[in-house]
C-alpha cells in the first residue's frame, strides 16, 4: 500500500509490529523443525520431501506466508468490521454442513475433504467468532452489564461452541471458554470467572473425594465471599469457621458413634443371655447386619447432617439478604444452590453425558484409575519423552522416545514431546516464553489501540492462543486431560496453521492501521 | 503498576505459564522415573541363556547332558530376495514351510521391526553346517547356538522330567524368577532340582539409535552380565540298572522301584509306559502325541498311582499283630480254602493247613491274616473297634503308608489308609465290625498305596524296622541334600519282630518248587533273595501282579518293588522282573539258567490286557 489517494502515514517498516512477526516466524520454524524430527525415523527423507509431513508442512508454511502478505498488503483492515457478520454466518453454515457432509476422523465429523486437502471449519470459526465479538462489542452504547447485550454476546460464543460439540470436537469447543477472559477485560464481573472455577473445583472434588467434601468446601467459600462482600468478616470468623470445622469432623464422630452403638447392642445381648462372648458377638454382628433394628445412628450419613444444616442456614441467610436488599448475597445464594445441584448431578454428568473416552481421560488425569497401557498410555509415554529430555535435551534428531513412535500423534497434538525430549527443559521454557511474549505483546498492542474493535479482537486472539497453549502443553505433561487440540503454529496441520496465521495477521494488520495514523 | 483488569489478566497469563514451567521442571529435572523409563525404551537387553546343569547317576555316568542345536533366526527387514528352493533343500524342509513362515513374518512386520525372530527351532548341527556354508546367499538369516538336553541312557522320561519353555501359568506361579522365553524343568528330576540346574541368565546391553537399529554395546559391555551355568547334580539312580529296569518293564503298565535300604537312595524308578527320552529334548513338539497316548505316559505311576497293595500287605498286618501280642510266630491257624465268617468266605488257594506265621508268609495264606486282623481289631484292650482300627492305622502309617513319604521327587501322592471316621461315615458308628473290613487283612479294600510305598516297606523290612525317606538326589559338590534324608525312621513295631517276617519271605523264595512257596521263580542261587508276592484283585480285568523283595538276606543291598498292572499272580510277572533286577544289580549279569526267564520277561507284552479309553 503506497501513498496513494491521500493515504499518508508511516512506512511499512515502522508500522508493522516486527517483534510479533518475528515471534510468529520463530514458532513456525520451531514447529517445522520438530515435525521433521518427529517423522524422520518413520520416513527418512529430506525435510522438504513433499511426501512426508515436514515437506507438507513446508508447503503450508509457504501458503501461510502468502495469506499473511495478502492480509497485510491487499486487504483494507477496514473491511473486517463490516464483513464480520456475513463471515460469521457463513462459518456457522459451514459448521452445520460439516456434520452432514464432512468425513469422519477419529469419531468426530468435523473435516471437509477436497481431494488430498482436508480442512476443519472449527478452525475458521475461531476467527469469525472473534471478528463478530469485536464487531458487536465495539458498537457504540454496548454495555456488557446490560442483559440484552450480555445475552447477544453469550449467544455469539455459545452457538458455534454448541455446534462444535455436536461434531464431537469437545476439545475445540473448550477453546471458546477462553473468551471469558476477553469478556472480563470488557467489564464482565470477575465473579463469572470465579464461579466457573468453583464449578470445575466442585466437579473434581465430587468425583475424587465425595459430595460431602465438595459441598462443605462450597459452603465455606460461599459464606466467606458473602461475609467479605458485606464486611462481616468477624461474623464469619466467629460462626462460620467453627461450624465448618465441626462439620469436617462429623464423619469421624459418626463412625465412632456407630461403633459405640453396636458395642452397646452386643453388650446388652451378652447380659441377657449370659452366653459366651465370642458366640454372641458373632450372632450380634449378624443381627446388626440383618435385623431391622439397626441402631438409628448407623443410618445417618454425614451428608444428611450437612444438608440439614444447610437447609436451616440457607433460608436464614436468604431472609437476611432479602431484607437488606443485598443483591450480591442473593446471587451468591442462588449460586450455592446451583452448586449443590451440580454436586448431585456430577455423577450423572460424568457417567451419562460425557462420552466413554472422555470419561476415561478424566479418570486418568485425576488419578482415579491407573491405566498406563490403555488410556493413560499417551500421557505416560508423553511424560516419559518429555521427562527424559532433562535440562538441555538429547539434541536435535537424537530423541529416541518420539522418533520410535512410542508417543502417538507426535507431529500433531503431541509435538511438544519432541521439543521436550530433544531440547530439554531449556527448550520447553523458551517455547513457552515465546508464547507468553506473543500473547503479552498482542494484549499490550490491543490495550494501546484506540479502537475498541481492534482491542476486543486482539484480546480474542490472545485468549484463543492462550487456551490452545495451556490445554495442549498441559495435556502433554499430565496437567490436563487428553484433549486433542493443536499447539498453535507448531503442530503439524494446514487448517490450524492457516487459521492462526489469519487470526494473528488480521490483528497485525489492524494494529498497523492504527500505527499508521497515530 | 495499576492493578487494572489488563494487568490482572497479564498476571494470570504469567501464572499459567509459571504452572506449566514448574510442572516441566518437575518431570524433566526433579523426577528420575521418566528418565529410567526412557532408558528401558532405548536399551535392548539380549539375554544369554545359561547351560543347564548336568545330571549324573550314582556312578558318575551322565544321565542328562547338553548338546548344541541351532535355531535358524531371521531378521525380516534384512532379508533380500532369495532362492526359497535352495534354502529348503539345505534345511531339509519344504519350500511351502519357508514361504508360510515368511508370510507370517510379513504380516507381523510392524511388531517385529528390526528384530530377529526364530524361523526353525533346534536344527541338528549337521543341518546347520550345511546352511552355514551357503549362508552368504541368504542375507538376514543366521543360526543361533542353543544348548538343549541330551540323554545318553534311556532312563525314562518320567524320572528325568522334561524341560520346556515356561507358559503363562508357570509365570504366574513364579513371577519374579522367570520371564517369557525362559526354560524350566517341568517334571521329574528336572523339576525337583530346578533351582540348582537352571543356572543364572546373563545379558548383553545394546543401545538402539533413534531409528530402532542396534548401534553399539552399552558402555562397551561393562554392565553386561555373563550367564552362570547351572550346577551339576548327582542322583542316586544307577543308570545301567535303570536302563535294564526300563527294558524289563517295556510293553507293560506298572512300576518298578529299587531302593538301597541302608541309605534310602532310589536306584531305579521306572514308570511304564514312560516318555521316550528321544521325545524329551523336544518335548513341545511331541506334547500332543504324548497326551493322546491312551496309556498315559505322563502319569508317573511310581509316586502317583494309589493301588491296593495286595498280599504284600500281609507283612504289615503280621508285624502289627506280633507287636500287639494277638498271636505269636508259632500260632497256627487253619485254612480250608479260605476264611469263613457267617455265611461269607474270604477265599484262599490250596495249601497245607494249619500253618504257622512263617509258613503263612511263605504260602501267602489269606485265612491266617483274617485271624490276625480280627485279633487286632477285636483286641479286648480296646473298648471300641474304632480305637482298635485307629491303633492299627497308626502302626500302618509308621511304615510310611497313607501319607507322602517326603521324597525329593516331585508330585508324590500320599495314598490312603482308612480310619474309624471313614467307616463310621460309611456304615454309621457301630455299624461295622472286624469282618466288615476283613479285606484289609490281605491288602485289599479301602487301601491305596503307591509303588514307592511298597518299595519303602521292603526297605524297612530289609533294615529290620527302620527306613530312610527314599530320595533321588545325592550329596555332591554343589548340592547338599536335606538332612531329613539321613535320619532313620523307626516303625512302631519292635525291631525284634522283623526277623520272623524275613524268615517267611526267605522261605517264600528259596523253598524250591513244590514246597508251596509262592515266589520260587524269584530264587537266584547265592543271592538269598527274600520276597513276598501279591496278587491285587482287579474288578476291571486281570489281577495286578505285585512283588517286593530284597537281597541278600543279611546286609541287604537292594530292595525292589514291582507292580505290573494286569500281570496276574505275583509270581507271573512282578516276581520275575523284580528278581531279574536284583540279580542284575548284585551280580552284574543274568545267570545262564535264568536267561530264558529274562527273555520271556523282556518280550512279554501285556498292553492288550490293559483296558484303556481310546
Amino acid at each position: 500500500m503506497r501513498d496513494l489517494g491521500g493515504h499518508r502515514g508511516r512506512g511499512l517498516a515502522k508500522t508493522i509490529d516486527w517483534k510479533l512477526v518475528i515471534c510468529y516466524l520463530l514458532l513456525i520454524l520451531i514447529g517445522w523443525a520438530n515435525i521433521y524430527a518427529a517423522v524422520q525415523a518413520d520416513e527418512p527423507a529430506s525435510i522438504f520431501d513433499w511426501s512426508c509431513r515436514s515437506g507438507k508442512q513446508f508447503i503450508w508454511i509457504l501458503t501461510s506466508f502468502g495469506l499473511a502478505t495478502f492480509i497485510l498488503f491487499a486487504l483494507n483492515p477496514r473491511v473486517y468490521e463490516g464483513l464480520s457478520t456475513p463471515i460469521y454466518i457463513f462459518t456457522l453454515g459451514l459448521l452445520v454442513a460439516v456434520i452432514f457432509l464432512g468425513i469422519e476422523v477419529k469419531g468426530s465429523r468435523s473435516w471437509f475433504e477436497f481431494g488430498p486437502v482436508r480442512f476443519q471449519p472449527a478452525e475458521i470459526s475461531k476467527i469469525s467468532t472473534s471478528l463478530m465479538l469485536a464487531a458487536v462489542m465495539s458498537r457504540l452504547g454496548y454495555k456488557i452489564g446490560r442483559v440484552r447485550d450480555f445475552i447477544v454476546t453469550a449467544l455469539i460464543i455459545l452457538v458455534p461452541m454448541g455446534i462444535i460439540v455436536l461434531q464431537s470436537e469437545t476439545g475445540s469447543a473448550l477453546v471458546y471458554v477462553g473468551f471469558i477472559f476477553m469478556l472480563y477485560r470488557e467489564g464482565l464481573s470477575g465473579w463469572f470467572i470465579f464461579i466457573a472455577g468453583m464449578a470445575i473445583l466442585l466437579f473434581i472434588l465430587t468425583l475424587t473425594a465425595s459430595p460431602f467434601v465438595a459441598i462443605l468446601v462450597m459452603a465455606g467459600v460461599g459464606s466467606l465471599c458473602m461475609c467479605l462482600y458485606s464486611g462481616r468478616i468477624k461474623w464469619w470468623m466467629i460462626i462460620g469457621v467453627p461450624l465448618i470445622t465441626l462439620m469436617a469432623f462429623v464423619p469421624m464422630i459418626l463412625d465412632k458413634a456407630v461403633e459405640a452403638a453396636e458395642d452397646a447392642v452386643v453388650a446388652e445381648m451378652v447380659t441377657e443371655e449370659g452366653a459366651s462372648t465370642a458366640e454372641v458377638a458373632s450372632v450380634a454382628e449378624e443381627n446388626v447386619e440383618e435385623d431391622a433394628e439397626v441402631p438409628f445412628i448407623a443410618r445417618v450419613k454425614p451428608l444428611y447432617i450437612l444438608l440439614i444444616a444447610l437447609g436451616i442456614l440457607l433460608p436464614v441467610a436468604a431472609y437476611f439478604s432479602f431484607r437488606e436488599m443485598n443483591m450480591f448475597s442473593q446471587l451468591a445464594l442462588v449460586a450455592m444452590v446451583g452448586g449443590i445441584m451440580l454436586v448431585f448431578s456430577a455423577d450423572f454428568i460424568f457417567n451419562k453425558v460425557l462420552q466413554d473416552h472422555q470419561r476415561k481421560r478424566i479418570e486418568v488425569l485425576l488419578g482415579m484409575k491407573e491405566d498406563p497401557a490403555g488410556v493413560g498410555y499417551n500421557v505416560n509415554q508423553s511424560k516419559i519423552a518429555i521427562g527424559s529430555g532433562g535440562m538441555f535435551g538429547k539434541g536435535y534428531l537424537n530423541g529416541t522416545q518420539t522418533t520410535f513412535g512410542f508417543v502417538p500423534e507426535q507431529s500433531t497434538d503431541f509435538i511438544f514431546c519432541t521439543i521436550g525430549e530433544e531440547w530439554g527443559f531449556f527448550g520447553c521454557t523458551l517455547v513457552i516464553l515465546l508464547y507468553v511474549f506473543l500473547i503479552w505483546r498482542i494484549i499490550k498492542n490491543a490495550e494501546r489501540s484506540r479502537e475498541a474493535f481492534t482491542r476486543i479482537y486482539g484480546y480474542c486472539v490472545a485468549c484463543c492462543i492462550f487456551m490452545h497453549l495451556f490445554i495442549n502443553i498441559g495435556m502433554t505433561i499430565g496437567l490436563m486431560p487428553v484433549i486433542g487440540i493443536p499447539l498453535p503454529l507448531v503442530s503439524y496441520g494446514g487448517s490450524s496453521l492457516w487459521a492462526f496465521t489469519i487470526l494473528i495477521f488480521i490483528f497485525i494488520a489492524l494494529d498497523r492501521n492504527e500505527r499508521k495514523y497515530f | 503498576m495499576k492493578l487494572n483488569r489488563e494487568n490482572k489478566l497479564l498476571i494470570g497469563l504469567c501464572t499459567a505459564a509459571g504452572i506449566l514451567i514448574i510442572k516441566l521442571f518437575g518431570i524433566q529435572i526433579v523426577e528420575d522415573k521418566y528418565k529410567l523409563s526412557a532408558e528401558n525404551n532405548t536399551m535392548v537387553y539380549s539375554t544369554i541363556y545359561p547351560t543347564r546343569g548336568i545330571i549324573h547317576d550314582r556312578n558318575g555316568n551322565i544321565l542328562v547332558g547338553n548338546r548344541v542345536a541351532y535355531d535358524l533366526m531371521v531378521t525380516p527387514k534384512e532379508v533380500e530376495e532369495f532362492d526359497t528352493l535352495a534354502l529348503a533343500e539345505v534345511l531339509d524342509v519344504t519350500p511351502e514351510a519357508i514361504k508360510e513362515k515368511m508370510d507370517e513374518f510379513y504380516r507381523n512386520r510392524r511388531r517385529i521391526g528390526y528384530q530377529s525372530v526364530v524361523m526353525f527351532k533346534q536344527l541338528p548341527p549337521e543341518t546347520y553346517m550345511k546352511f552355514a556354508e551357503v549362508a552368504y546367499r541368504f542375507p538376514g538369516f543366521r543360526g543361533q547356538a542353543r544348548s538343549i538336553r541330551e540323554y545318553p541312557f534311556n532312563a525314562g522320561g518320567n524320572l528325568l522330567g522334561y524341560v520346556s519353555e515356561v507358559n503363562s501359568n508357570y509365570l504366574a506361579k513364579h513371577p519374579d524368577e522367570y520371564k517369557a522365553g525362559d526354560y524350566a524343568g517341568m517334571t521329574g528330576i528336572e523339576a525337583a532340582r530346578e533351582k540348582e540346574l537352571r543356572g543364572e541368565k546373563g545379558y548383553n546391553i545394546w543401545l538402539r539409535n533413534s531409528r530402532n537399529k542396534i548401534e553399539s554395546r552399552y558402555q562397551d559391555g561393562e554392565l553386561d552380565k555373563e550367564a552362570v551355568p547351572g550346577d551339576d547334580i548327582t542322583t542316586t539312580i544307577d543308570a545301567t540298572l535303570q536302563n535294564y529296569g526300563q527294558m524289563l518293564m517295556n510293553n507293560k503298565v506298572g512300576s518298578l522301584i529299587a531302593i538301597e535300604p541302608s541309605t534310602g537312595e532310589i536306584l531305579t524308578m521306572v514308570s511304564s509306559p514312560g516318555i521316550d527320552v528321544d521325545m524329551l529334548a523336544n518335548f513341545g513338539e511331541h506334547y500332543n502325541e504324548i497326551l493322546a497316548n491312551p496309556y498315559k505316559p505322563m502319569f508317573n505311576r511310581t509316586v502317583q498311582a494309589p493301588y491296593p497293595p495286595g498280599s504284600v500287605f500281609k507283612l504289615v498286618n503280621g508285624l502289627i499283630g506280633l507287636e500287639e501280642g494277638v498271636f505269636t510266630p508259632s500260632t497256627t491257624y487253619p485254612c480250608s480254602m479260605g476264611y469263613h465268617f457267617g455265611r461269607s468266605k474270604l477265599g484262599c488257594h490250596e495249601h497245607k493247613s494249619p500253618v504257622n506265621f512263617e509258613e503263612s508268609i511263605m504260602m501267602s495264606c489269606n485265612a491266617y491274616y483274617c485271624y490276625v486282623l480280627r485279633g487286632i481289631l477285636e483286641n479286648p484292650k480296646y473298648e471300641f473297634i474304632d480305637d482298635a482300627l485307629d491303633t492299627w492305622r497308626r502302626y500302618v502309617m509308621s511304615f510310611g503308608f497313607g501319607q507322602k513319604l517326603g521324597s525329593d521327587f516331585p508330585s508324590e501322592l500320599g495314598g490312603f489308609i482308612p480310619d474309624s471316621k471313614y467307616y463310621n461315615r460309611y456304615y454309621r458308628k457301630g455299624g461295622w465290625k472286624a469282618t466288615t473290613v476283613i479285606s484289609l487283612s490281605i491288602g485289599q479294600g479301602e487301601i491305596g498305596c503307591t509303588p514307592l510305598h511298597l518299595a519303602n516297606l521292603c526297605a524297612t523290612i530289609a533294615n529290620r524296622g527302620h527306613y530312610y525317606i527314599p530320595h533321588i538326589i545325592k550329596d555332591s559338590e554343589n548340592v547338599t541334600i536335606d538332612p531329613k534324608y539321613k535320619e532313620r525312621h523307626y516303625t512302631l513295631v519292635d525291631t525284634t519282630h522283623f526277623p520272623k517276617v524275613i524268615g517267611g519271605m526267605y522261605r517264600a523264595v528259596n523253598s524250591g518248587f513244590g514246597s508251596g512257596g509262592t515266589a520260587s521263580i524269584a530264587a537266584v542261587e547265592g543271592l538269598d533273595i527274600c520276597g513276598k508276592t501279591g496278587t491285587a484283585q482287579n474288578p476291571h480285568g486281570h489281577d495286578h501282579s505285585v512283588f517286593i523283595c530284597f537281597a541278600p538276606r543279611d546286609n541287604p543291598k537292594i530292595a525292589v518293588a514291582a507292580y505290573v498292572e494286569n500281570g496276574g499272580f505275583g509270581a507271573s510277572y512282578a516276581a520275575p522282573i523284580a528278581s531279574l533286577l536284583t540279580e542284575m544289580y548284585l551280580n552284574g549279569e543274568i545267570k545262564d539258567d535264568r536267561k530264558a526267564l529274562e527273555k520271556r520277561m523282556l518280550e512279554a507284552n501285556l498292553l492288550d490286557r490293559v483296558k484303556v479309553r481310546k
